[in-house]
């Protein structure tokens, strides 16, 4: 069993749901109460990820943020090493391939907040911030919880964009879900049956989770 | 309105995960590797027919030096190009010289590096497999020509040393054409023993040092390849611009007769000193 790598897998995966959430729930708002031209564009966007390769995702990564490109020589001067092969572009990676998860959960919760509802937060003087805050928030946290769950999990198992932009370097880029390839191949079966166990479980539970959730916000309606 | 506190309670359970999760997280990785908190260990890239070797060689320098390294082994085309694009690799121990070239030239080494060995390739049958592994390769053509001919697993020709190496005996012999679309690709030799012993193809063409491994040997039986049947596979080390210390002192080891013991041991052929 390494330690270090589900350490890692975790913390990627914790960061991530903290700097994706807040972004989403923005953009999940956006799309779920205005009307505009190009909303199913941005709609197609945001679930790109959910059909491309992550081995396009990976490709793409490399050229936009390796060492050539202007966004990774930017990264290498002001932080003092690559933006590629470290935790940080991970973490970057993690947040692109996590926004559907993210945000179509929340997205479908505000959605099915009555408009009524909105109406009448505006009606009695609430600002849009407190409306966000006290109306917007708790009826939609049933999706929150279900983004932060999924973006979760979803990031533990993440592996093909990992392999090509991480390197698997122990401490740094190599998470659980490439441990386990790793031990794989060095014939080292055992350990690679417990990683895989432990991945098994979390994604039970991630699933369990998420559907008591939205058992709970059906029931509510 | 208790329907929503469950809810609510719900939230800050998982929250209350989460947050562990940050907290012991590092706190797991520090325990496991305790230098790691001080300085951290060398990072070394290994072409994965190193897989025993250098695990036993990283064992004793360990216990002689208590510097602790981490590995990550790999295609030596692939760390090659890693490396070329930023990796944080300190010691890189190629499979084929070619690639450390390409870095030197690139201004990325610290000097031209070091020949640590010269690798030899081996047709591995797993136990229950139907060939028989001779070292003309004449048991996997007779049951190409039967038309009974399973998979023959080998490591990616593009970017692996071994894999070209393979493909090369395979030419050498006239059996390339034939065999080709009875090959399996391993996206490094490791991968491609892992598939040769796993049961599921005929067997394959990998290091003698992987097959030389207690867990290869008590899967199968393998015959080793003349040399004349490809280029040599001269594999040749060399330190990188970030290099620390650790890893200054890890390839002095390699060099060292106890380091080159333990080569020898798992089947390489030893360079002159």
């Amino acid at each position: 069993m390494d330690w270090t790598a589900l350490g890692l897998s975790l913390r990627l995966g914790v960061v991530t749901v903290v700097l994706l959430l807040p972004v989403a729930f923005v953009l999940a708002r956006w799309l779920a109460f205005s009307r505009f031209r190009g909303r199913g564009f941005v709609e197609a966007l945001v679930a790109l990820p959910l059909i491309l390769p992550p081995t396009v995702v990976g490709f793409y990564l490399l050229v936009a943020f390796g060492r050539g490109s202007p966004v990774g020589a930017a990264f290498e001067s002001l932080v003092g090493h690559p933006l590629v092969f470290s935790f940080e572009g991970l973490v970057l990676a993690s947040l692109l391939v996590n926004l559907p998860f993210a945000v179509q959960p929340m997205q479908n919760a505000l959605a099915a907040i009555p408009p009524s509802v909105r109406d009448a937060a505006r009606c009695c003087g609430l600002s849009p911030m407190a409306a966000v805050r006290r109306i917007e928030l708790p009826l939609a946290l049933p999706g929150i919880a279900t983004a932060a769950v999924l973006t979760f999990a979803h990031t533990l198992g993440e592996f093909g964009v990992v392999l090509m932009v991480g390197g698997s370097i122990p401490g740094e880029t190599r998470t659980v879900a490439i441990a386990i390839y790793d031990r794989v191949q060095a014939f080292d079966e055992p350990a690679a049956a417990t990683m895989a166990l432990v991945l098994l479980v979390l994604a039970v539970a991630a699933l369990g989770i998420t559907n008591t959730l939205a058992r709970r916000a059906a029931r509510r309606d | 309105m208790n329907r929503r506190r469950g809810l609510l309670d719900r939230v800050r359970v998982v929250g209350a995960l989460l947050v562990s999760a940050i907290v012991l997280a590092p706190l797991a990785a520090t325990a496991t590797k305790p230098e790691a908190a001080s300085s951290p260990a060398p990072l070394v890239a290994a072409a994965s027919d190193l897989q025993f070797a250098l695990d036993e060689i990283v064992a004793a320098f360990e216990r002689d030096t208590g510097i602790a390294v981490r590995v990550t082994y790999g295609s030596s085309g692939n760390f090659a190009r890693q490396i070329a694009q930023g990796a944080p690799f300190e010691l890189f121990l190629s499979a084929d010289e070619a690639y450390v070239a390409t870095l030197v030239d690139r201004g990325l080494t610290r000097d031209r590096g070091e020949l640590y060995a010269i690798g030899r390739i081996v047709i591995f049958a797993p136990h229950g497999s139907p060939l028989q592994p001779d070292a003309r390769l004449e048991g996997f053509a007779a049951r190409i020509a039967s038309g009974r001919a399973g998979r023959l697993a080998i490591a990616n020709p593009e970017h692996a040393p071994y894999g070209r190496a393979a493909e090369q005996a395979l030419r050498a012999l006239g059996l390339w054409e034939a065999v080709r679309p009875h090959l399996l690709f391993g996206e490094n030799v490791a991968q491609a023993a892992q598939f040769a012993s796993s049961g599921n193809a005929d067997g394959g063409i990998i290091a003698h040092s992987l097959a030389l491994a207690p867990t290869l040997r008590s899967r199968g039986t393998f015959a080793l390849l003349p040399e004349s049947l490809h280029a040599p596979l001269r594999q040749r080390m060399v330190l990188l611009e970030r290099a620390s210390p650790g890893a200054a002192r890890l390839y002095e080891f390699l060099r060292s007769p106890a380091g080159r013991a333990i080569l020898e041991r798992h089947g390489f052929v030893l360079p002159e000193a």
